[in-house]
């Protein structure tokens, strides 16, 4: 049954992800990319249980090479899509 | 309340928080709030996460968060915006090879079901893939490794039987999860096929690419997910799945090509072009441009990639703001896939201060085309190629184009007379209306300004 309803998960999760960004302006299809690839970054939570677990050494040190690499995507990914949305801005005198 | 039944509350809403975000990043003025909220998200999930009661040590954790919190926070505030494709695809790359570590890991947690061996197999080799392909996507992109597609003889064949590998191997492993060689087999054919995948692709099709690789990244990260039964990671690489494949299709459909041909093609290696083009190319000086342009009351800046590897548009900016003080209009047309990655000019304008209410859409310029004075095109070439109208027998036939020609004066800035990318001769550089400047994007703008200041 857990097979299955992590699949009713998914599935929704998908067309939720299609229906919500189905019209996006090309002038920010940079920043959705990058800041969608931070939130692809979210493996660091799974990375986090293996590395803490203190279960084989094996999986710690797969666990905390996953952190390493996922936190290197989360940071980044964010702090670069907030440098380049800070750069967009409207003509001046309307701001906002 | 128990430990497990919070974290999982709290999961929940992280994907709120995720889901507000992407809708919020898809309009310009609540782009950079949903930016926030969706870092918000993420914080709380992993703050939430570390309350685990399973993970009891924690120096593992912390080290591998300084480390990759202390690289990512240097990179993203010391790239250059010039080099930012580049450092999405690397970015892309991490998040892969995290997913491929976090199932790997997946396989020492004890006992798994078949069902999750799979998942594993699909979460290395989806990560796998990932990696190296955004590792290849980088090196071309900055150039460590040549851009152009790189095609041999029997590769359709190869990669036939490297993608047989992989079924095969991925079988045994699912039924002999406990056998390391077969594993390594296992990452070793998804990295070369990932590396495979991405170096018949030439630079002006990385757009496809890394928003396709982006996509990979959220499917790893879902993959992992059920590896390790974690609804948020299935959540949010789902959304992130979602989103790069929608990028994905509005970049093939702005070249008129199926997903398939980009990827299988190697465009403008095995093409050659039919027709030739013959004319007389007119060349032009910064002065007689300066006489035209200060004439000129509606002027359309068109950039490509020749824009970004220049590094004009802090010059391109000034001129647009001379050109205003005398008078013109003037406004930039931004066709879809120019430059390296999804909205590359749009973010190298953004640079240089230009308000993005002046970037117009190719659909909503075109119209407009023929009524402006002067289109001055800035390192583009096959977006504004007319072949791509005219011409049946061209490669590029049918690609939408940003309908320069229609123009009264069109000034072309280009280096010397060679091909685009594509490989196809642009009749636009003979065309009545059109003159050339030859030159750098960067000096030849800044010629312009000189003239216009003195």
């Amino acid at each position: 049954m857990e097979a299955v309803y992590l699949t009713f998960i998914l599935v929704l999760a998908i067309f939720l992800g299609f229906e919500l960004i189905s019209k996006v302006p090309a002038t920010l299809h940079t920043p959705l990319m990058s800041g969608a690839n931070a939130i692809s970054g979210i493996t660091l939570v799974g990375a986090l249980t293996s590395a803490g677990a203190g279960s084989a050494e094996m999986a710690t040190l797969l666990g905390t090479l996953g952190v390493t690499f996922a936190s290197i995507n989360v940071v980044g990914g964010y702090m670069v899509t907030n440098r380049m949305l800070s750069m967009f801005k409207k003509k001046e005198g309307d701001d906002q | 309340m128990s430990n497990a039944l919070l974290i999982n509350l709290t999961y929940v809403a992280a994907a709120v928080l995720f889901i507000f975000g992407l809708k919020m990043l898809s309009s310009p003025a609540t782009a950079r709030n949903g930016n926030l909220v969706s870092a918000c998200g993420m914080l709380l999930a992993i703050v939430v996460t570390l309350l685990d009661h399973s993970i009891v040590d924690f120096r593992w954790i912390a080290l591998g968060l300084v480390i990759g919190g202390v690289i990512g926070a240097m990179a993203a505030r010391l790239v250059a915006m010039t080099a930012m494709p580049e450092m999405v695809a690397i970015f892309n790359g991490f998040g892969g090879i995290a997913s491929l570590f976090v199932g790997w890991a997946a396989l020492h947690s004890g006992d798994v079901s078949t069902f999750t061996v799979v998942t594993i197999f699909l979460s290395i080799l989806i990560g796998g893939l990932t990696f190296t392909g955004s590792l290849i996507a980088f090196g071309k992109l900055s150039e460590t490794i040549p851009g152009r597609p790189y095609i041999f003889t029997g590769q359709r064949t190869f990669n036939s039987l490297l993608l047989t590998a992989i079924v095969v191997v991925g079988v045994m492993f699912c039924m002999d999860p406990a056998n390391t060689n077969l594993l390594y087999v296992l990452i070793a054919l998804s990295f070369l096929f990932g590396i495979m995948a991405v170096i018949p692709i030439g630079g002006a099709d990385m757009p496809v690419v890394i928003s396709l690789l982006n996509s990979y990244s959220g499917l790893a990260a879902c993959a992992a997910g059920f590896a390790i039964n974690n609804n948020i990671l299935i959540v949010a690489g789902s959304l992130v799945g979602a989103t790069g494949i929608i990028l994905t299709n509005i970049m093939c459909k702005a070249m008129n090509r199926s997903l398939a041909n980009v990827l299988f093609s190697g465009f403008g290696a095995v093409k050659t072009a039919l027709a030739k083009v013959e004319g007389e190319v007119k060349p032009i000086t910064p002065d007689d441009a300066y006489y035209i342009l200060e004439a000129a009351g509606s002027v359309v800046v068109v950039p490509g990639y020749g824009m970004a590897v220049a590094q004009a548009q802090h010059v391109v900016k000034e001129l647009q703001e001379l050109l205003e003080h005398n008078g013109a209009e003037v406004s930039y047309a931004i066709h879809p896939v120019a430059g390296r990655m999804p909205g590359h000019m749009n973010v190298l304008l953004a640079e240089a201060d230009v308000p993005y209410d002046l970037l117009i859409e190719m659909e909503d310029i075109n119209p407009r085309m023929e009524m402006m004075d002067v289109a001055i095109v800035i390192g583009a070439n096959d977006v504004v190629n007319p072949a791509a109208r005219e011409m049946e027998d061209s490669p590029i036939y049918g690609m939408p184009i940003i309908n320069v020609d229609y123009a009264k004066t069109v000034f072309v800035l280009k280096r010397s007379m060679a091909a685009g990318f594509a490989g196809v001769d642009n009749p636009l550089f003979f065309g009545e209306n059109t003159r050339m400047l030859f030159g750098d994007a960067k000096e030849s703008i800044g010629a312009l300004v000189r003239e216009f200041s003195s």
